[in-house]
């Protein structure tokens, strides 16, 4: 993962754009997702058999492209001009740009739904195709987010897995308290899981749910693999300068 | 209108399996019949109208064709980032139908208004906004719109004319010509309008799609460069698109139309328009004052 974690911070260095904590937050799950568990089709992005994933808080989306593009979805070197004015790669992923983006986010508690609909969607086809999708614990504030949750029990989503990337960015906002037991109480089954471990993603995210849709809890680091940002505020949306980057980059374990 | 609503949505979902209908928890004893016919298709999606949108989005990215209803303040103002995020901005179809316009619910006060929705909406980039004026019309324009792609809204009255006009979607109607001035009369007022100008030389021109607007249609018949907007929602919302038409420095406007305040009252719809002016004789009036300047 390390050489993720430095393409990352290297890239927003460059532009001096980019929420690096947020990506390296969600890093782990979305190899594991990529990796191992969704059934995807890199040179036919649109397959209808498809798992769909979205990446509902979509800052995170440096992780995102890193990931995609190691598994070939656009050619690797698109990546480095992340956020510049031509690129298909901006601060928030856009569906109409990007080969394998399913939906436009950045606004918090936008993509969630979407991923509900689409769930239903290929319900109603009879697909078997699974919808994954990652929010925050921040996005968790939205009142859209728990609209979804009621949404996605009331219509039995059996196909939607859920994963909350939980960072605690949003404590010193509000304290979203015991997710798992919240889901649960929603209707949903619930799990939680070390977010960086990724035997313990893998076995949260493998099995079909049964009857229910799904949350993920993922306990994270924001900022995790960098020291100097990890669980530090002020970096939500910075990027090292020239001597920070050299600093970082040599502090990388 | 409503009853209108119904059957054309049944219709349609006989004829288009991509057509999904998801109500904001009203009208669903209306669709009774729809619920028993297409369970897979018809949802009471509830009152939670930011992530029924979204929703509805995820919907379109499938394929499908969403149809969400419920009263206007709630789809648009309520859900507007939705609309705008989920539909415009990544391109995809979808229709938002609402009742209410913009005091229906007159009695049940400004919670349930929404003289903005034009304005608003006019404002979201690849958003379409239809204003039918009669029942047939809104079947006719939606047959013709719903499957075009992008994100269409469907402002329903509950009394709107008499008699139906022959409308086509993205076009107005030139219903009289005359040289004094011209007369943009939108949807449900047009009734009004041409009571009060019968006996008057002036141009009329039908609109029923605001957006997007017939610019051509007001070019070509506007040579008194008078224009009259008589529009039953918040005054202004078509200027932009008026003066992108005909220009600004040659033109004169006025408005009849819903004043940019809180109508505090109750009673029924007519009673607001009866206050605000939205009635044939201040059409006339104002419309005399126009010429006559």
């Amino acid at each position: 993962m390390k050489r993720f974690v430095e393409k990352i911070i290297t890239i927003a260095a460059n532009m001096g754009e980019g929420h690096i904590p947020s990506a390296l937050s969600v890093l782990d799950i979305l190899w594991v997702l990529y990796d191992r568990i969704l059934n995807v089709y890199p040179h036919d992005p649109i397959h209808p058999g498809r798992d769909r994933f979205i990446l509902s808080k979509g800052h995170a989306s440096l992780g995102l492209y890193v990931v995609l593009s190691e598994k070939g979805f656009f050619d690797k070197s698109l990546i480095d001009n992340f956020a510049k004015y031509d690129s298909i790669l901006g601060g928030h992923p856009d569906r109409n740009k990007i080969p394998g983006v399913e939906a436009s986010t950045g606004s918090l508690g936008h993509g969630f739904p979407m991923a509900v609909g689409i769930a239903l969607a290929l319900k109603i086809k009879k697909s078997f195709s699974k919808v994954f999708t990652i929010i925050g614990d921040g996005e968790c504030n939205e009142g859209s987010v728990w609209e979804a949750v009621l949404l996605a029990a009331h219509h039995k989503l059996n196909n939607l897995i859920c994963i909350i990337d939980y960072n605690h960015s949003t404590d010193r906002a509000l304290n979203v308290g015991d997710l798992a037991m919240k889901f649960e109480a929603f209707g949903w089954r619930s799990c939680e899981i070390d977010g960086h471990d990724h035997e313990q993603i893998y076995n949260a995210l493998r099995d079909t749910p049964k009857d229910k849709p799904v949350a993920v809890i993922a306990n994270t680091i924001k900022g995790r693999g960098c020291k100097v940002m990890e669980n530090n505020p002020a970096w939500h949306h910075r990027s090292p300068t020239k001597d920070e980057l050299i600093e970082i980059l040599k502090s990388l374990d | 209108m409503r009853q209108q609503f119904v059957k054309t949505i049944e219709s349609v979902l006989e004829q288009d399996s991509r057509l999904i209908v998801l109500l904001g928890d009203i009208g669903v004893f209306g669709f009774r019949r729809a619920f028993e016919k297409y369970p897979d298709r018809m949802y009471n999606a509830g009152i939670l109208e930011q992530a029924t949108v979204g929703l509805a989005a995820g919907l379109s990215s499938e394929g499908f064709i969403p149809v969400v209803h419920t009263i206007a303040p709630f789809i648009v103002e309520r859900s507007l980032e939705q609309i705008k995020i989920d539909f415009c901005y990544q391109n995809l179809g979808g229709n938002f139908i609402s009742v209410g316009s913009s005091f229906d619910y007159a009695a049940l006060g400004c919670t349930h208004h929404c003289p903005g929705d034009v304005g608003i909406l006019k404002n979201v980039p690849g958003m379409q906004i239809v204003v039918p004026g009669h029942p047939e019309e809104f079947d006719r324009l939606f047959q013709q719109s719903y499957t075009n792609g992008r994100a269409t809204y469907f402002r329903l009255t509950e009394k709107g004319n008499s008699l139906p006009n022959s409308v086509e979607f993205g076009k107005a109607a030139v219903l009289k010509r005359g040289a004094k001035a011209t007369i943009i009369a939108v949807g449900p007022v047009l009734e009004d309008v041409m009571s009060a100008c019968v006996d008057i030389d002036i141009t009329i021109l039908y609109y029923t799609s605001l957006e997007p607007f017939d610019v051509e249609t007001l070019r070509q018949n506007c040579a008194s460069s008078k224009i009259l907007i008589c529009e039953p929602y918040y005054s202004g919302a078509l200027d932009y698109d008026v003066i992108k038409s005909v220009g600004i420095n040659s033109v004169k406007i006025e408005h009849i139309g819903v004043p940019h305040v809180f109508l505090t009252q109750y009673g029924k719809a007519q009673d607001h328009n009866q206050c605000i002016g939205l009635t044939p004789q201040n059409i006339r009036l104002k419309l005399g004052s126009l010429i006559n300047e």
